[in-house]
């Protein structure tokens, strides 16, 4: 049974890349901006050295404009700081509180779910309210609240220098409720299942069960709801960088990319906040792509042509 | 008879939980100004020597135990006072609606446009789901979810104002002012200056309103009742609208009442990319000066609007369905 499902989606995945080629070019281009965790090695130059920065090269062209300069393959910002270099380090900053944002949910919402599933009764309708409420509240809404409160009592340098744990803090506390439904969802489904019993009449302790028999058999829809959410954390953590309740200007990641380059738009330099916002955008879509792919993939219910 | 009165037990309930819920937000608000913000900067400001400041503090009745203070503020509230603004000096609330014009007629413009572009749509896509065009929707409509709202804010002001200059990038233009409302709907240079903003909190609620009239008509068209206009002759379009359409806005209202916590967050971005003047671009403000009982003031204002929404939401689905009154009373 576990040899079956452990070889079943492996197998489907790749079969699935080779008919789809929509999936596999999104995952080309997310293995590409995935490169940017690499930052410190391939980027040009380090946009954090200011010493290196230079007024009189602001505001530079991409290349195939006239006035480029070949030193700055994408440009420069209003310091004079290459755009490749900055976009490298702001991906890498970007998809960093991303992927630990989405583990936060899912170490609170995994385990619940778990339980409200494999327990039922009081503990379920509990979690499951909990669950409706918090997601009735606006995830995003919440979170510019609780950063714009740490703002306005301690301060924009506060903000700044505790900024990254802050963002995974708020963002993962916020969508917890999606890993929760999931895992429920899928551990109910488990739990009415031959092994389970068979587990149970051999003595089995109630935690030994989900955790080595039920979990293992439904990583397939957490590992897509995992995916899809990478994408709203990415989301939620450039908007909360745009409005300035994020990333600080001096550790920028995208967002903060988009907003500091915003205001050069009307003086038509318009390439130091459309660049970030086209990879950012690129970013999301094949994230998104990606999740929809391995949903499809992963389900044994859907027939693949 | 039965069911008026039944009705009328499940607003009142749904009014008196509106009433709680209210004052549930009051007391975090009292609570987040007693942490963060000192009353007394509010009215004397820094310079004022210590010793003056603890007889004013006595006083005012600030060094009272909390649930003294508490009591003082609900009482406030319950009067419409919640504070005065240090940015502003003039009453929080006051400040506060005074820009509620200009973020309402943001939504406004952007419903009008999720409204007229959606149901069409989602109509489009349920009753015709193999036809290029069905297809074509809702793949805009994925893309349209992975865009960011504040980065289709910053496309088409780099397109229409920046490289074609048809308009304008920030601001409200010229408003007319009716009695309290000041108005931006009635010259032309204020709904010139509403068409990119509007059309941008709108790009994000779209998608997923196009998808919600699709699923929600797809589950309406799979019923006996269709088949049975069909089967009498009723053109088309006529089972469509008239039929199908009606009971799929059940859920429609239902799940679109759900999304306005998100839409005041979104719309607080519009307004931020956008300089519009509404309450998300104030709050900001308050936020980078620590204006703490104009922040806090926001905060309830936008926790009421989310209350009442809530609750008209939940009256209008029992007007839509009666069967809600009957099934969901207990």
């Amino acid at each position: 049974m576990s040899e079956e499902a452990a070889s079943g989606p492996a197998r489907g995945v790749l079969g699935y890349a080779l008919e789809n080629p929509g999936a596999s070019l999104a995952a080309i281009l997310l293995a590409s901006i995935g490169l940017a965790v690499l930052a410190p090695f391939i980027a040009p130059y380090n946009p954090f050295d200011l010493s290196s920065l230079d007024v009189l090269d602001a505001e530079l062209p991409p290349w195939w404009k006239e006035a480029s300069d070949p030193r700055f393959l994408l440009g420069t910002d209003a310091q004079g700081r290459d755009l490749l270099s900055a976009i490298l380090y702001g991906t890498r900053i970007s998809l960093t509180v991303g992927v630990l944002a989405v583990a936060i949910q899912a170490a609170i919402g995994v385990p619940l779910g778990l339980l409200a599933g494999y327990r039922g009764g009081a503990i379920d309708s509990f979690v499951t309210r909990a669950a409706d409420i918090q997601l009735s509240l606006s995830t995003l809404m919440m979170a510019i609240i609780a950063l714009a409160l740490f703002r306005a009592g301690l301060g924009g340098d506060a903000l700044s220098r505790y900024a990254v744990p802050l963002l995974v803090v708020v963002i993962g506390l916020a969508e917890w409720p999606y890993f929760a439904r999931t895992a429920r969802a899928a551990t109910q489904v488990e739990a009415a299942k031959d092994y389970v019993r068979a587990g149970r009449a051999l003595g089995l302790s109630r935690i030994g069960i989900v955790r080595r028999h039920i979990l293992p058999n439904i990583q397939s829809p957490l590992i897509v709801v995992a995916t899809t959410q990478v994408a709203g954390a990415i989301m939620a953590e450039a908007a909360l960088s745009f409005l300035g309740l994020g990333m600080p200007v001096t550790k920028p990641s995208l967002g903060t990319l988009i907003r500091s380059g915003y205001d050069l738009i009307f003086a038509g330099a318009w390439w130091v906040t459309v660049i970030p916002g086209l990879v950012l955008i690129v970013l999301l879509v094949s994230v998104n792509v990606l999740g929809d792919a391995l949903r499809d993939a992963l389900n044994p219910r859907v027939q693949r042509p | 008879m039965k069911a008026i009165a039944a009705s009328a037990a499940f607003i009142t309930r749904r009014l008196a939980q509106a009433l709680l819920v209210m004052l549930a937000i009051l007391v975090i608000a009292f609570a987040v100004r007693s942490a963060l913000g000192d009353p007394l900067r509010e009215i004397v400001g820094e310079a004022v020597p210590e010793a003056e400041r603890e007889a004013l503090r006595h006083q005012l009745g600030l060094d009272a135990p909390w649930p003294v203070q508490l009591a003082h503020y609900l009482a406030g509230a319950a009067h419409g006072d919640l504070g005065t603004s240090l940015i502003y000096k003039r009453p929080t609330l006051e400040v506060v609606l005074a820009k509620f014009p200009a973020s309402f007629e943001l939504v406004l413009g952007a419903s009008l446009i999720v409204l007229l572009l959606s149901v069409p749509a989602g109509i489009y896509c349920a009753v015709r789901p193999r036809a290029l065009g069905a297809r074509l929707i809702l793949g805009f409509s994925v893309l349209g979810i992975s865009v960011p709202v504040f980065l289709t804010g910053i496309f088409l002001i780099t397109i229409f104002s920046v490289w074609l200059g048809w308009l304008p990038a920030f601001g409200r233009g010229a408003t007319l002012r009716i009695g309290y409302w000041e108005t931006g709907l009635l010259t032309l240079d204020g709904l010139k200056h509403l068409v990119l903003p509007a059309l941008t909190l709108s790009s994000i609620m779209l998608p997923l309103f196009i998808r919600l009239v699709r699923g929600a008509m797809l589950d309406e068209l799979g019923h006996d009742y269709v088949r049975t206009a069909r089967a009498k002759g009723a053109r088309p379009l006529r089972v469509w609208l008239a039929h199908a359409l009606r009971n799929a806005l059940i859920p429609l209202v239902a799940v679109g009442g759900l999304q306005v916590g998100t839409l005041i967050a979104y719309t607080l971005l519009t307004e931020t990319v956008f300089q519009w003047p509404g309450m998300g671009f104030l709050f900001l403000e308050a936020v980078t000066r620590s204006d703490i009982p104009l922040i806090t003031t926001y905060l309830v204002a936008v926790g009421f609007l989310f209350v009442v929404v809530n609750t008209l939401v939940d009256v209008a689905s029992l007007a839509l369905d009666p069967r809600i009154s009957l099934e969901g009373m207990r």
